[in-house]
Parts: C-alpha cells; sequence; structure tokens
C-alpha cells in the first residue's frame, strides 16, 4: 500500500509540474463548454437572404417585413434581374432568395392565388432546409392573417406541446455531448500518452521490474486522473446548471455516480491504447483520430443516431460516449431514476471491464 | 604545437536567473591541440561548451571561437566548427550513410564528395558492412563512433565534444580516444568535456572546473606535479576537497 | 537550395519509413471520410411516432394511416398518455398523437376538432423538424376531408392564397453527404498538417537532433522550408486522394476550377503548417504539444462551420472567426467545390488566408531561434 501511495504521489508530480498541461487540462473544459453552449447550434438566426420583388406592392412589401423582423432573417440584398441570382449565391453571403411574382397584390384579390418562389442554397442542404421551412411558416402565417374574418369550415386544431425542453434550446443537447467528449478525450489521451511516454523513456520497464504489481500499476498510473477528471465533470454539470440554465431535474448523486463509471472507463481505455500504441506519437494519432471524430459524430451529440446507415449504427453501439450522453439527458433533464438507465449503465459496466482486463492482460505478457 | 589562439574567452558568464552556471572563465584554446574541459557533473561544462557552440546566449563576456566574434558572427563560426552532443543526436530511424549524407549536405559539401569520404571513413572504421543499417539497430559504442565520424566529417577546425564517453565500455572508450588523436593530427582542434579524469591525461592542456569557476588550467603533467599526486584523478579529489 | 532539398529528402526517408505512422496518416483519415460522412446527417428517416388514438373512429384510423403512410414516421400504438410517456422517457419514442374522443363527431357537428402532439424537445432541432413534418400531414389530411365532404362552402371561395414554390439550388435533392464530405476534407487535411509539422519538430527537440541542426550553419528559413515542403506535399496529396474518394462515393461536385482549389488549399496548408511548427517551437514535449493542437483544433474546428452554419452563431463567436483558418478555408472549399465560385467571389477568404500565412510563417521563422 505504501509502495502504492508513493506511485500515486508520482504521477501528480508529473502532472503538476507540467504548468502548460495543467492549464489546458483545466482551460479545455471551462473554454469548451463556454464556446460552444454559445456558439453550436442549429437555431437559424440572422440569416441573411435576398429579395427580389417584381410586384413591389402593399401586400409584398408587409409580408418581407414580416419575414425580416422576425430575427431569422436579415435582409442584406435587393436584387432586379435573373442574373444577379447566380451572383449572390456565389459570392456565398446570401441563403435565400425570396421571388414574389409580378401583380402580387392584384393577383391575390382577384384571382385569389399569388405566388412566391423560394430558392435556397442547398449546399448546405440542412440549414436550407430549415430555411425553407421557417420562412414557409412566416408567409403561412401572413395568408391565415389576411384570411381572419373568413369562416372557415372543419378546421382541426393542433396544439403541440415541447416536453423537457419547452423553448427548443440546443444547449440541453449539447451540454451533455460536450460533457462526454472531454471526459473522453482528456481522459482517455491523458493517460494513453502518460503510459506511452514512460514507455519511451524506459521509466516503463523500472517500474514493471519493481515489485508492484500490473493492477497496481494501472490503479497508480490512473488515480490523479480520475481525481483530475472529475474536478472536470463537476466544472462543466456546474457552467451548465448555472451559465446556461441546464436543469438537473433527477438525483445528484446518481448523477455523480455515472459520471465517475464513465471517467474510469475512459481512463481504461487509454490505458488500453498506451499498451497497443509504440510511441507517444502513435497514441496521440489514435486517441486524435480513433476518439475525437466518433466521439462527436458517432455518439448521437450532434447527429441522431436513427439517421444513420444501419451498419454506422451498429458502430455507434460501440461507442462509450453514445450510453453515457443517454444516461446524462435522462438524469438532467427527465429526471429519471436508474430503472430507465440500468441497461446503459450496465453497458459501461460491461465496458470498463473489458476494457480493464485486456489492459491487465497485456501488461502481464510484458513482464 | 603552434600558438595560434583558436579560441579566446575572456570574462565568459552565464546567468540562469540567480544561479551563476559559468561564472568569469577566462581560456585561450590553441590551434590543433587538444583542450579538455573537466570537472564533476553539473560544473558548468556543459554550459561552457553550449556558448561557444552558438546554442546558447552567454550573459556577458567576449568570445572569439575560430576569429569570429560569438555574437555578431556566430553563422560564421557554425561552418568552422563541428559537435557532439551529450544527447545522442543522430537520426534513429536513417541509415549510417543517410545520416552523414544529411548532415554533410547542410553543411554545402558536393554529392560527390560525400560519397567518397563516406566510403573512405567506413573503410577506416572497419564499418562499411553497416553502411546501409539503421542506427536504431547498432550498437551504442558504434552509434557513438558515428556521431563523432558525423561531428568532424566536414572538416572543421575546432571540434566540441560533450562528455562524448558517457555510458561505453572502456574498450570502445579506449578506441573513442584513438578517434580523437588522429582527429587532432589531421589539425583539428579538439575540445571535450568528461568527468573521466583518467581521460583528462590523454589531453594536451586541461581546466578544472568547479561550482563555475575554473579553478586549475594546465597541461595534466604541469598539474600533476603542481598539486604533488601520482594522477590526474588525484589531482581532481585534492581540487574538490577545498 | 541544396540545403533545402536534403532536408526534404530526409524528412520523406523519415515519413516513408515509419511503419506506423504511415497508414496512420494514409488510411485512418481516409477511413473516417468514409465512416464518418455517412454519420452526419440531419435527414429525419425514422421518427418514432406513438398514437394515443382514444377515439377509435373511421376517421382517425385514417388520420393514423396517414402517418404511417409517410417516411418520416414510424408508427406505433399505446394505450394511455401516461403509458405513450413512458416510452418517450425510455427514448423508446419521440413523438405522441393523442386523438381525443369525439375527434370524428366534433370536426361535423362542430365544425373543428383538436388534436394533441407531444414531442421529445430535448433534442430541439429535431422536434422541431418532426413538428414541421407532422403539421403538413394534418394539414393535407384537413384539407382532404374539406374536399371530400361534398359541401361547396361558399366561404372557401373569398380565401386568398398564397402558393410557395420552393427550389434548392446546388443541391436538388438535398444531400447532406456532398457538405458533409466537403467539410470533412477539409477537417482531415488541418489534421494530419498540423500534426505532422508540430509533432516533427518537438520529436527533433525531445532526440536531441535538434542541437546538431542549430550548431550548423543552416540558415532559418532554409530549415523551416525544408520542414515545410514534405508535409506541404503529403498533405496536398491526400487533399486529392480524398477529393478521389469523394467524387467517386458521395458525387462529391467538382463545380469550380480545380486549380483555384489546389491554389487555396497550399496557402491555407502553409498556414497550418506554421502554426503546427509555432506550437511545436512552445512545447518542449509531445504531450503538450498534442494538447494544444487538440484545443486548437477542436475549438477551430467546431467554430468553422462545419456541423453548424457560421452565421448562425451569436456575433462575438463570428467576431472570434475572423481568426479561425478554418473557418476561411472551409468555406473557400465549399463554395469552389459546391457551387462553382470562382476567383473574385472568394477573394476575401483567399486574401485572409494569404495575411494569415505570412505572418503565422514570418512568426515560426522568427520564434524558431537557434541559440536559446
Amino acid at each position: 500500500m505504501k509502495r502504492f501511495i508513493s506511485f500515486v504521489t508520482k504521477e501528480f508530480h508529473h502532472i503538476f509540474r507540467d504548468k502548460r498541461t495543467l492549464i489546458i487540462l483545466f482551460g479545455i473544459p471551462f473554454a469548451q463548454v463556454l464556446l460552444f453552449g454559445f456558439v453550436i447550434t442549429n437555431e437559424l438566426k440572422n440569416v441573411k437572404i435576398a429579395v427580389w420583388d417584381k410586384s413591389n406592392d402593399e401586400v409584398t412589401k408587409q409580408i418581407t417585413d414580416k419575414i425580416t423582423s422576425s430575427g431569422f432573417f436579415t435582409l442584406e440584398e435587393i436584387i432586379y434581374k435573373k442574373e444577379d441570382l447566380e451572383r449572390v449565391f456565389k459570392a456565398g453571403k446570401i441563403r435565400e432568395v425570396i421571388i414574389f411574382e409580378e401583380n402580387f397584390a392584384q393577383k391575390l384579390k382577384k384571382e385569389k392565388i399569388a405566388n412566391i418562389q423560394l430558392i435556397a442554397d442547398a449546399s448546405d442542404a440542412n440549414s436550407a432546409n430549415m430555411i425553407i421551412n421557417y420562412t414557409s411558416g412566416i408567409i403561412m402565417n401572413y395568408t391565415s392573417s389576411i384570411n381572419r374574418e373568413i369562416n372557415l369550415p372543419m378546421q382541426i386544431h393542433v396544439n403541440e406541446r415541447m416536453l423537457y425542453n419547452e423553448e427548443l434550446r440546443d444547449v440541453y443537447m449539447f451540454v451533455p455531448g460536450i460533457m462526454a467528449m472531454i471526459l473522453m478525450l482528456v481522459s482517455a489521451m491523458m493517460t494513453s500518452i502518460s503510459v506511452a511516454r514512460e514507455k519511451e523513456t524506459g521509466t516503463m520497464e523500472v517500474i514493471l521490474v519493481s515489485p508492484l504489481n500490473p493492477i497496481q500499476i494501472l490503479l497508480g498510473k490512473v488515480t490523479p486522473y480520475i481525481v483530475l477528471s472529475f474536478l472536470n465533470a463537476v466544472t462543466i454539470i456546474a457552467l451548465g446548471y448555472f451559465v446556461f440554465g441546464m436543469p438537473i431535474m433527477g438525483n445528484l448523486s446518481l448523477l455523480m455516480a455515472e459520471t465517475m463509471l464513465f471517467i474510469i472507463l475512459a481512463l481504461s481505455l487509454g490505458i488500453l491504447i498506451s499498451t497497443a500504441a509504440p510511441s507517444q506519437q502513435v497514441a496521440m494519432f489514435i486517441s486524435m483520430f480513433a476518439l475525437m471524430l466518433p466521439t462527436i459524430l458517432l455518439s448521437g451529440f450532434i447527429f441522431p443516431i436513427e439517421n444513420m446507415p444501419l451498419i454506422l449504427q451498429y458502430i455507434s453501439a460501440l461507442m462509450p460516449p453514445k450510453y453515457f450522453i443517454i444516461i446524462l439527458k435522462n438524469i438532467m433533464l427527465k429526471g429519471t431514476g436508474l430503472a430507465y438507465i440500468w441497461k446503459e449503465t450496465a453497458i459501461l459496466t460491461f465496458m470498463t471491464i473489458v476494457f480493464i482486463a485486456l489492459s491487465a492482460k497485456k501488461f502481464k505478457v510484458r513482464l | 604545437m603552434t600558438q595560434e589562439k583558436i579560441i579566446t574567452a575572456k570574462n565568459m558568464t552565464k546567468k540562469f536567473g540567480h544561479f551563476v552556471a559559468n561564472d568569469n572563465l577566462t581560456f585561450d584554446v590553441y590551434k590543433g591541440e587538444i583542450f579538455g574541459f573537466l570537472g564533476a557533473n553539473g560544473a558548468g561544462k556543459t554550459t561552457a561548451i553550449r556558448i561557444l557552440c552558438g546554442l546558447s546566449m552567454p550573459s556577458a563576456g567576449e568570445i572569439k571561437v575560430a576569429g569570429f566574434d560569438i555574437y555578431k558572427q556566430n553563422e560564421k563560426i557554425k561552418k568552422n566548427i563541428g559537435y557532439m552532443s551529450q544527447k545522442f543526436s543522430l537520426y534513429e530511424d536513417l541509415t549510417v550513410y543517410e545520416n552523414l549524407n544529411f548532415y554533410a549536405s547542410i553543411y554545402g559539401m558536393q554529392k560527390n564528395e560525400i560519397k567518397k569520404k563516406a566510403d573512405e571513413l567506413l573503410e577506416k572504421l572497419e564499418f562499411s558492412y553497416a553502411k546501409n543499417k539503421l542506427i536504431k539497430d547498432i550498437p551504442l559504442g558504434w552509434k557513438q563512433k558515428l556521431a563523432f565520424s558525423t561531428a568532424v566529417f566536414h572538416n572543421p577546425k575546432i571540434v566540441f565534444l560533450d562528455e562524448p564517453t558517457g555510458g561505453v565500455d572502456p574498450v570502445t572508450r579506449r578506441q573513442f580516444w584513438d578517434l580523437i588523436y588522429q582527429t587532432a593530427e589531421e589539425g583539428i582542434t579538439v575540445f571535450v568535456t568528461t568527468h573521466y579524469m583518467d581521460e583528462a591525461e590523454y589531453c594536451d592542456r586541461v581546466s578544472i572546473m568547479d561550482e563555475g569557476k575554473i579553478v586549475a588550467l594546465d597541461t595534466p603533467l604541469n598539474l600533476i606535479e603542481q598539486y604533488k599526486v601520482q594522477n590526474m584523478d588525484e589531482v581532481f579529489v585534492k581540487i574538490a576537497r577545498k | 537550395m541544396r540545403t533545402i532539398i536534403s532536408i526534404i529528402k530526409k524528412e520523406f526517408t523519415q515519413v516513408f519509413r515509419n511503419k506506423t505512422m504511415l497508414p496512420i496518416i494514409f488510411v485512418i483519415p481516409l477511413v473516417q471520410l468514409l465512416v464518418l460522412v455517412y454519420a452526419a446527417s440531419l435527414d429525419m428517416k425514422s421518427i418514432n411516432l406513438l398514437v394515443v388514438d382514444k377515439d377509435l373512429t373511421p376517421l382517425s384510423k385514417e388520420l393514423e394511416s396517414k402517418f404511417t403512410a409517410s417516411p418520416f414516421f414510424i408508427v406505433g400504438n399505446s394505450i394511455s398518455v401516461s403509458e405513450a410517456e413512458k416510452e418517450i422517457l425510455n427514448n423508446n419514442a419521440d413523438v405522441i398523437i393523442v386523438i381525443p374522443q369525439g375527434f370524428e363527431k366534433n370536426i361535423t357537428n362542430e365544425n373543428s376538432s383538436e388534436l394533441q402532439f407531444l414531442f421529445n424537445a430535448i433534442n430541439g432541432t429535431k422536434a422541431s423538424i418532426a413538428n414541421g413534418y407532422s403539421q403538413r400531414i394534418v394539414y393535407d389530411f384537413n384539407q382532404n376531408i374539406i374536399l371530400n365532404s361534398g359541401n361547396l362552402f361558399p366561404e372557401t371561395a373569398e380565401f386568398q392564397k398564397i402558393n410557395i414554390e420552393n427550389s434548392f439550388w446546388y443541391n436538388p435533392r438535398l444531400d447532406y453527404k456532398i457538405y458533409m464530405s466537403s467539410g470533412i476534407l477539409v477537417i482531415l487535411v488541418t489534421i494530419i498538417s498540423l500534426i505532422l509539422s508540430g509533432m516533427n519538430l518537438v520529436r527533433e527537440k525531445e532526440s536531441g537532433t535538434i542541437e546538431q541542426i542549430n550548431v550548423t550553419p543552416i540558415k532559418k528559413y532554409q530549415f523551416i522550408i525544408g520542414k515545410l515542403i514534405p508535409f506541404l506535399i503529403i498533405a496536398l496529396f491526400e487533399l486529392a486522394f480524398g477529393l478521389t474518394i469523394a467524387k467517386i462515393l458521395f458525387k462529391l461536385p467538382f463545380e469550380g476550377s480545380l486549380l483555384l482549389l489546389f491554389g487555396s488549399a497550399i496557402i491555407y496548408l502553409i498556414t497550418m503548417l506554421s502554426i503546427g511548427l509555432l506550437m511545436s517551437v512552445f512545447s518542449e514535449t509531445q504531450q503538450q504539444l498534442m494538447f494544444i493542437a487538440y484545443f486548437f483544433v477542436m475549438v477551430f474546428i467546431l467554430m468553422s462551420g462545419i456541423f453548424t452554419p457560421a452565421e448562425t452563431m451569436p456575433q462575438w463567436a463570428q467576431k472570434l472567426n475572423y481568426i479561425n483558418p478554418i473557418s476561411y478555408f472551409m468555406k473557400i472549399v465549399r463554395m469552389i467545390l459546391l457551387k462553382g465560385s470562382g476567383l473574385k467571389d472568394i477573394i476575401n477568404e483567399l486574401l485572409a488566408l494569404v495575411i494569415y500565412g505570412s505572418l503565422t510563417l514570418t512568426f515560426a521563422v522568427v520564434k524558431y531561434r537557434k541559440r536559446a
């Protein structure tokens, strides 16, 4: 035990002596949560549009007003001819052009129908879709407002309720995602590099020939990082709660316990990577490429897993962050207890055991 | 031995914060000699050699190497020196020949010249068979000899050796010194630091450093006489006790 | 010149000799390109819908069948609202429709009826898209019953209708893959160039070979250029390779000039390589460098507009993007490839990169010191 403690102390010394790394370790979560909480958003805001108003009457002006005062769009340019369309889209700023046909108000009054054409720059397919939806919504609202006096027959009224997130804030999506991502990367990357480093400098051999057994060595390497990562997690939850108003509906101690489980998982994965990687450089590349992008893309953090091709859904089932994100959302937003997340918890526990067993085995082979 | 000075240092000083690593060092090195820089670990030998090679900026002092001023003509100095650092410094993932070729071409040597000289060198070292072996696959003693050969490959006026024989076996050390002698005979001045006192006796002149200062500077013979002892080891012990 | 060439030769030899790094440099990024492009899609195709039908009339059944027929929904049934809500808690349902008792009766007798939709809105984007789809279905359904009722409501003749016609330019089928693949290509060359150059110098520092170089008469610019060129070539090769793959698999269009694309890429890569070198000047160990690089890459990638459009970010974030080289290149690549924008369209972004590149390169040369 004494030997073990001195080993842990040594690891702490390594970490605290390297001021730059320490700053980055704590700076990363802080800056990233703040940055992404504010920055990553699918909500439309200030989308630049152009209007080609061939009619230029009261009604088209009213509709344009409605669109630009919605907060979603800003009118950047008024165009007058067909050639301008190509030009504004190629210049890249303008994402949508609204075209009113000639004699718009007149047609609406006499023929009871008038045409609007919406052209979106669909090189970004996703936001183009949203832009068109939003614009159509505003125009449809306008239509019903001018028809208010007419009592329409057989109407189905729909009332919708947005559960758990009434204002449809994206932050609720991203805080759990960022938390999973940061814990995964910081913990896994830190341990993998630190072990690979000891291998490279040869100090690992010195430790390996010492009377410490592999389990003790692994635990010793990991303990300081558990403490650091846990502090990180608490920081992120606090930021989410105080800065972004992310609720914690469920049990706080359950949340902490699940977080701890995930940290241990990430660290054991880090150890496993480092036992497989011959050098720091390789360990880093594996951490970066095999962890960073998949954690962002395959964990359901930004892109819903259900929409992926089947094979990717299987791959994503292997991604530990996926389960952690589900757990976080359940506890924080829905306030559910273990009864609803025992499956995910069991999966994470199982993965942790596998990682630890594999790396312990690799260590033994070396001895 | 000619008395032409090739290195002159006057009051050379290097401070790291409050710590004085080199305290007013004044010495000359003559052309063609083997000049030993002796001292315990941490006495300031490496700091001094790094200043002379242009890797480190002195805090004060007038220093000339190969006739050039160390402050203003640093890059001219570099054409005239070779350096072998304490830390092993050939590329592990390049072959013996690739390493030689790379460094030589940085010094501006021509391709044919490099090829010819490299073959001669490897033959002389009886190491031709390893020409295309990766550095990481050859034994430490050979790496050390190659690092030295690389440092003098471009025919510098002075070669600086920082603890060149650290961690090698006695036989290889002996061979290594044979190489140093050959180099000196070709007219290259050798500036070598070491903490092996027996090696001091191979030098033409030695200076002994202690806590950043030069405490003795003379030929090994004179020093042994002066301190009335049998060998350099005892000279050193006597100095260190003071 | 010969000095530079011999450095370039040495770097190439080292890269190609490293058996573990080689696959990492060439294979992993491409695998990622393949996997991730398929992953990164916001097309909604399988929204799990639970119908709580308390009316149980032909009309309510018909409404349900409309949802079943839609490609966006996977429809299930639930006996009560509380049962259905439990499914949302279990993540088995995204939307609940409650059809109240008397739904059919009210619409004929009282001329109006109600429906309730409950969305799991934790993913706000998904909920609002699902909401849009549902509204559309209900609206069409509503129009149908009016038409089929056989009544000629005189009021409807007065109804003023605005017909909206949509067109999606440059990508009429709204294929998200071409957008993502172009973005991921940018990310891949960014990471490769940053890591290659950064790691390289720090490795020479750690192994001590940098000292051996520093005592030679080599000029700073020769050293930096000699280091940059091999990595530039590798990164460009990787870009070309990635483009080919994306072209074949994702039908990534090459609307604009490839020459312009590669020209811009060279400027961009020089910037990133210089940043990598700068990072390595400030790091002593590979671990430190990795963290700096990771931080830099994470922040700048997510801010670059790869997943979420840069314009929707708050003002301060958009200002911050002025110093984000990735955001410029991201824009340039997508504009050239997807829209066929020409030099005059991207000139501002390109100039920004030129300035950025020359600043970082100069800074890297100045900061790399041969003498401590």
